[in-house]
Formats: C-alpha cells, structure tokens, sequence
C-alpha cells in the first residue's frame, strides 16, 4: 500500500478515509450535541475563540475527507449528493446542523419543559419557560371576544352547522351534483347569514343590511327563468326595485321584533371578537368579495369604453392604497357621507370596506385569467349564437376560474392575514384581544406566550389554505 | 354611424348610478358638515400644528405648520419602505436562490423560512418584534457595545454618527465614479461588438468606485470622524446614550418584520423567475463555450428577470402600503402622524383622510411607472 495523499481523498484508500471522516464528522457533531443538551464543553482546555470553531474545522475536514465521488456505498453517495458537494455546501451543511442542534434546547425547554400548565393565577408562572396558565385563563376571550360566557354555545353552533352545511358537497349524489353550484353561490351564504345574523348577534342589528341581501339573492334565483334577452334591464332594475319594497312595504317595524327570536339574548357587534370574529369578517368578505371582483373584471375587459374607464378606476383605486387608511376611511369619513339618521353597524363598514378593498385584488387576478384564455374560445362560443352572459357564464369563466385558482386562493390566504387590521375601527378580533390582555394589570409581562399562541393558530389556518389550494389546483388542472 | 341602444343603454345606466352615488354622498357630506359647523377646505395645512413628533428626519416641533407634520410623516413611511424594499431585496434573492440550492439541508431551510414567515399575518409579527422580542433587551445601562460602537438597548440602536467636513467633495467624488464607470461600460460594449475584445469591466468599476473616493479623503480634504453614543445619567435609575445616531425600537420592529415578511413573497418570486428559464438554454449556452459565470451573467439572469420584475414590483408596492401598519405600534408614519394625531387635532376627517389616500397612490403609482420602465427597458424587444 502506498502513501496515502490526504489532499486528495479517492476510492484506492476508501476505508481509511471513510473510517476517518465519519469519525471526525461525528466527533464535531457530538461535541456540539453535548455542549447544547448537557452544557459540557469538552474543547475546554482550549483557547475561546478556537474552541468556538473547533467543531467546525474538524466537521468541515471529516466532510472533505468522505467526499468520495462514486464510492460504491449507497449511503454515503446520497451523503454526498445532498450536503457535501462542494466546500461551500460542507459548511453551509454544518452550520446548519449546528444551529439545530444549538436551537432544539432552547426552544424546547421554553415551550415545555421549563413552562407551566397549571393552576389558574399568575403565581405558577416562576419558571423560565412560558406561561400557557396565561392562554389557559384567557382563552374564552381569545376564541370569543367579549361575548357573554353563557351565550357562546350560540358561535359554536352556527359554525358546526355552516361547517356542516358547507360539506354538503361531499356527500352529494350524482343526481344533485348539478344543483350544488347553485347552493353553493346562492343558498349556502343566505343560510350562513342568516345563522350568523339571527344566532349570533340574536338581533336586528344587520337588520337594513339583510333586505339587501334577501333582495339580492331573491333576484338571482327569479333571474334564472328570465328569457336572456331582458336579463340585463332585469338586473338593473329589479334587486332595487325588490330592497325598496321588502324594506318600506313588507317588513314593518313590528316584524323586526318578530325577528328577534324568542329567548335569545341580543349581542352587539362591539361585544363579538376573538378568533371567532375572524372566521365571521373572513367568511363575509369572502363572499362578497369574490361577485364584486368578477363583476369588475368583467367590466374592465368590457367593450363599452365607459364601463372600462369606471372599472379601472375602481381597481386601480383600492389597489393603490393601504387597507389600514380604507378602514380609517370607513371609521371616520364614511358616516359623513351618510344621511344623518342613516347608522350602519361598524362591524358591517368594516366588512363593505374589506370586500371592497380585497375585490379589486379578485378583480385583477381573474382578469389575468381571463386574458390567458385563447381568443379562439371566445369565437367558438360567438359562432354558435351565444349573447354575452351565456358565453361568460358556461365557457369563459370556467375555464378562467380554474386558471386562476392560486391567485384567488393567494388573495383570500391575504384576506385572512388582514383581519387583525380591524382594530382600526375598534373591533377587537385575536391579536386585538390579546393587546387588550397584555395591558391587564394582573397579567402584565406575558405578551411573548400570547402572541405565539396566536401565531401558530394563524400559521396553521394558512397553511392548510394554502395546501388545500394546492390540491384544488391539481384537481382541476386540465392539459390544454 | 351605427349607434344602437343596446350599446348605449349600458354605459348610461352605470355611469348615471355611479353619479348618483357620488352626488348622493357629497350632498350628504355638505348637510352633514354645515350642522356640525364643520367648513370644508385645506387652509388648515398653514396652520401651526403644536403637537410634538417622537422621530423625525426634519426639523420639526409644535411650532411648525400641519403640512410641515404631513412632511415628516410621508419622510418616515419613505424611509421605512425604502430600508424595508432594500433589506427584503437582499434576503429574498439568497432565499430564493437557497431554494433551488441542491443541498437538501439549505433547501429545507429555506422552504421553511418562506413557509413560516409568510404564513403569520404581517400586524402579528410587528407585534411580536415590538412588545415581545424588543421587550426583552437590555436597559441601556446594562447593554454591552457590540465591537465596541453599537448599543442594543431597550430605547432602540445606537449606532455612531459620521462627521463628515467637506461632504460636498466626496459626494461629487462618487458621482463622478457612477459617470465613469457608465462611461466605461459602454465604451467596453463598443469595443466588443466592434473588435470582440473583452474589457474586465468589472473590475475597472470597483476600482474606480474605491479609488476616486479614496482620493477625494486624500486630496479633496475631507474628513470624517466618528461620534460614539456614550452613556448618560439622568437621574439614578434613568440613563440614555448620547451622540451618535438612535433608531427607535418602533422603527427597528418595523422595518425587520416588514422586510422578513416581504423576503418571503420576494424569494418564491426568485425561485420561479430562475425555474422558468429553460434548462435548454443553461445547456446551450454551456455548449458554446460560455464559463458558468457567463452562463449565469449572459443567459440565464436577463431571462429570469423579465419573469422575476413585475411579481416583485408588487411586491415593493405592498411593502409600502403595509408600512402604514407603522400606526399599530406608534412609529411616527404618514397615518399615525396625519390620519391619526392632525385628524385628532382638527377633525378635518374628508380633507385628511382623502390627502392621505392620494399620497398613498401617488407613491404607489410612482413606483410601478418605475418598475414599468425598467421591465420594459430589459423586455424581449420583438421585431
């Protein structure tokens, strides 16, 4: 056996530096797994400043001398393929383990083993670690708000019947598969308002906003049996004409005390918050924002040229300033513009400015579908005599929608991170509940344990969209 | 002439519902406004503000005017995002390139960074910077220097001040470089067109960029000194730095979760610009000949950028926009200072908040004509 060449590690002295390698890999590894779990330091004899980086040297050598190109041993060659392929990866690798290893103590020692559970007042809280006695304590007011204790079963409720009602699609026969686009556009947000405006709030609070919404809907399903030709003087005129005689010719004053619901005490919308109040503002803005966008998409891809300038306008308009000066807008500058006798409920501006602000987002991203689609469909659906809204209605916007489904899914994933904004108008949903209990003279100094808790509530709402679009999109991608 | 009703009919309707609407506010407004004895109009810009501002980049106290306070409130949201753009910038092109590193641990990393980070909401991670993380500094007469100049405090960085003399000469120094080396530059691509000579261009720009400057200190006469915060007492429990330069912790908070947030969506920009360039084109250019940092330099990073620029343009507009979440943790921003404290003052709620929302579009709009051009400058040129 000749000398061997440690500058130039190769497969005619494959054990010995294999043997070698690892040993000072793992020795560099061990030396750090030790120094961060059980806080020994076995380089101690040595000056600082080497001793820092001895772990470092001795792993980055251990990876060079194992960096053998088509060694014959499966593992290694994985080894090497993916953390060791050049020197600059062999340390990027190291360090990133080291920073693993370093960090896993730590954290863990914070979230569990140093943290405590029990008991219900701050005095368990001497640990180091964190106090989830805290999030315990307050976590009807982090779900809830400040709604009444003896009330949520109400919120649970309506959201197991939406969650419920909304998984309807699953479970649907052949048969009703074609309905469920109908119950899912028009039917299903009807009954979730009405849950949420009748259950939750137990009083006639969205009362004025509800005609909009009845008429609205109501128009929609009479506009399926409309002959085509009349369909636009239809839209134009009837969902007014409806909210006009719903609000001053049907529903009488003592019709709202009708609407009350017998035995459920009224919540104002000041009182609801926490999560909950998230899902509810998510929810509604998701509703609304999406007709809203796709109306205004449509409009900026009209031919009528007055009709697009108004459309661009509107969408360059939200597009160009911050949620937080539209919710300013909505708080303070808004009931200015209103008749002086003319209240809407803030939780309600809040909601009309959030659609608003989140449409003219939708709006962009289906034009983007919209202008992706061939021109060619847009004649063949011309060529076989179909007027505007039936082409959109059964060619373009589905092939659109399903083009764009991670955007649309980006822009709600956005719409939910922009929920805490609400504190602006002074609604208080989870991060602003946990403002208010950081300020709680009993509790003071626990702000880290509560903002953490409600990081990881956040990150897993979003992820989870984010990954159910993911699997949307995969569905539904067709080759074109 | 073939106007037919259906096509008029329309365009009427709507554009008479939007009057409408408009008319049916404004009318409001003025009803509104004469019985609460508010008179509408920007003569109120003129007047002295007396309130005080926390941090400022111009001189400013109560005894200035409201437009002065509205100058030093778009200054701030200005500096923030353009801090916030330059700090997402870098981050997010090594993230992104990480992403597409082929070591599995850098790429995880990196995909768990972009997956955390961009999943929390933005106002949460502001939050936790400013009352949780910045919360648990040291007091500033506990802090200790790093290299000996930066204290990280509790009331925020402080860092040295430069003391510049003749500043003048060393800014004319530098530009005089950025001219050179433009000269330079094309100069070297006549050279290679013409003749197929190849100029370190390079190297001759960072030479020049260091050596005019260097000059300007030794000949030019300028100087620069440094002031280094030194501690304070005030009263026994109650110590500052003074000297130097202080950033306040609101605008540390805010500028490091603007910029991880925005790193993320700037990173997936990145990784999708480099992914979209074709692998024959990395194969083809390799095959003329072309070294690996000619292929990165010449073949693949002009096709990326065509992809990477307008995603990333919106995302400089969103920094900018999310940097009005300032008012949530009282950095002295255009809406904290002007929607919020001015509006407080004068009640001016139409005049204000609309001058806000103008501003926040005129900046916007700015910066996507920026980006406009510059996309444009660098698009396929079809012929």
């Amino acid at each position: 056996m000749s000398s061997i060449n440690f500058l130039k590690p190769d497969r005619t002295n494959l054990n010995t530096f294999l043997y070698l390698g690892s040993f000072l890999f793992f020795i560099s590894i061990l030396d750090v797994f030790l120094n961060s779990f059980f806080r020994l330091n076995l380089t101690g004899f040595l000056p600082n400043f080497l001793s820092f980086l001895l772990p470092l040297i001795l792993g980055f050598v251990g990876l060079y001398f194992i960096r053998i190109e088509y060694s014959g041993i499966k593992n290694l060659d994985l080894l090497n393929k993916h953390i060791n392929t050049n020197n600059f990866n062999a340390v990027l690798s190291l360090l990133i383990i080291f920073i693993i290893i370093k960090s896993i103590p730590p954290i863990l020692s914070w979230f569990v083993i140093d943290a405590s559970f029990a008991g219900d007042t701050k005095d368990v809280c001497t640990g180091s670690g964190a106090c989830w006695t805290y999030i315990k304590v307050w976590i009807r007011r982090f779900m809830y708000g400040m709604y009444p204790n003896a009330e949520q079963w109400r919120i649970n409720l309506s959201f197991v019947a939406l969650v419920l009602l909304g998984s309807v699609g699953y479970f649907a026969t052949d048969k009703f598969k074609k309905y469920l686009t109908l119950y899912y556009v028009v039917i299903y947000p009807l009954i979730a308002f009405l849950f949420i405006f009748f259950f939750i709030s137990g009083g006639p609070v969205f009362f004025d906003f509800s005609y909009g919404i009845i008429a609205a809907i109501l128009s929609i399903i009479i506009g399926f049996f409309i002959p085509s030709k009349f369909k636009f003087y239809y839209f134009l005129i009837v969902p007014l004409a409806l909210y006009i005689i719903l609000k001053y010719f049907l529903f009488f004053e003592e019709y709202i005390e009708l609407g009350k619901l017998d035995g459920l005490n009224w919540v104002e919308t000041g009182a609801w918050g926490g999560l909950s109040l998230t899902f509810i503002i998510s929810f509604f803005c998701l509703i609304f924002c999406f007709p809203i966008g796709m109306a205004f998409a449509l409009g900026r891809r009209s031919e009528f040229p007055l009709i697009r300038y108004i459309s661009v306008g509107f969408i360059e308009f939200w597009r160009g300033v911050p949620l937080i000066t539209v919710l300013f807008m909505s708080a303070v500058m808004f009931p200015m513009f209103l008749p002086e006798d003319f209240f809407i409920d803030k939780l309600v501006r809040a909601i009309i400015a959030i659609s608003l602000f989140e449409a003219a987002y939708v709006a962009e991203v289906i034009r983007g579908g919209l202008q992706a689609l061939p021109r060619g469909q847009y004649e063949a659906a011309k060529s076989l005599g179909m007027g505007y809204w039936k082409m959109h209605i059964f060619v373009i916007l589905p092939q659109a929608l399903k083009l764009v489904i991670p955007g649309i899914a980006n822009t709600f994933l956005a719409l939910v991170k922009d929920t805490p904004l609400i504190f602006v108008v002074g609604l208080l949903e989870i991060v602003g509940m946990l403002n208010l209990a950081k300020t709680n003279p009993k509790w003071l100094g626990f702000a880290m344990e509560g903002y953490v808790f409600a990081a990881i509530i956040f990150w897993i709402i979003c992820y989870a969209m984010s990954k159910y679009s993911y699997n949307l999109e995969q569905k539904y991608k067709t080759d074109r | 002439m073939n106007f037919k009703l259906k096509d008029i009919v329309p365009q009427l309707i709507t554009v008479l519902a939007v009057v409408l609407v408009f008319g049916f506010f404004t009318y409001n407004a003025q009803i509104n406004m004469e019985n609460r004895g508010i008179d509408f109009g920007y003569g109120f810009l003129s007047q002295e503000s007396s309130f005080d501002v926390q941090f400022s980049l111009i001189e400013y106290d109560g005894s200035h005017s409201y437009f002065r306070a509205y100058l030093v409130g778009l200054l701030n949201t200005i500096l923030v995002s353009v801090i916030g753009i330059i700090i997402a910038t870098i981050l997010g092109v090594i993230v992104g390139i990480a992403r597409l590193s082929p070591n599995y641990l850098i790429n995880k990393f990196a995909a768990f960074y972009v997956e955390f980070f961009r999943n929390i909401p933005l106002l949460l991670q502001i939050f936790f910077w400013y009352f949780a993380a910045l919360r648990a500094l040291p007091l500033p007469q506990d802090a200790e220097a790093m290299f000996g100049v930066f204290f990280l405090t509790i009331k925020g960085l402080y860092v040295p001040a430069f003391i510049w003399q003749n500043f003048n000469i060393f800014f004319y120094s530098i530009i005089a470089a950025i001219i050179a080396i433009i000269v330079i530059r094309a100069h070297a691509k006549k050279v290679q067109e013409n003749q197929g000579k190849q100029i370190p261009v390079f190297l001759i720009s960072i030479g020049l960029i260091f050596i005019l400057p260097l000059l300007s200190f030794l000949i030019g006469g300028v100087r620069l000194s440094f002031e280094v915060p030194v501690l304070k007492q005030l009263a026994t429990t109650s110590f500052i730095y003074e000297g130097g330069v202080s950033l306040p912790p609101e605008l540390i908070a805010l500028t490091l979760s603007l910029s991880l947030y925005t790193a993320t969506f700037i990173a997936e920009c990145v990784r999708a610009g480099i992914q979209g360039v074709g692998k024959g084109q990395k194969e083809a250019a390799a095959s003329i000949g072309l070294t690996p940092n000619q292929v990165l330099k010449l073949v693949i990073m002009p096709q990326a950028l065509r992809i990477i620029i307008p995603p990333t343009t919106n995302q400089y507009l969103n920094l900018t926009k999310n940097s009005s979440l300032a008012a949530a943790i009282a950095y002295p921003d255009l809406v904290l200072v002007f929607a919020g404290t001015a509006l407080m003052q004068t009640g001016k709620a139409i005049e204000i908040v609309s001058i806000t929302m103008f501003t926040y579009l005129t900046l916007s709009i700015s910066i996507s004509i920026l980006m406009n051009w510059y996309n444009k400058k660098i698009a396929i040129q079809e012929k």
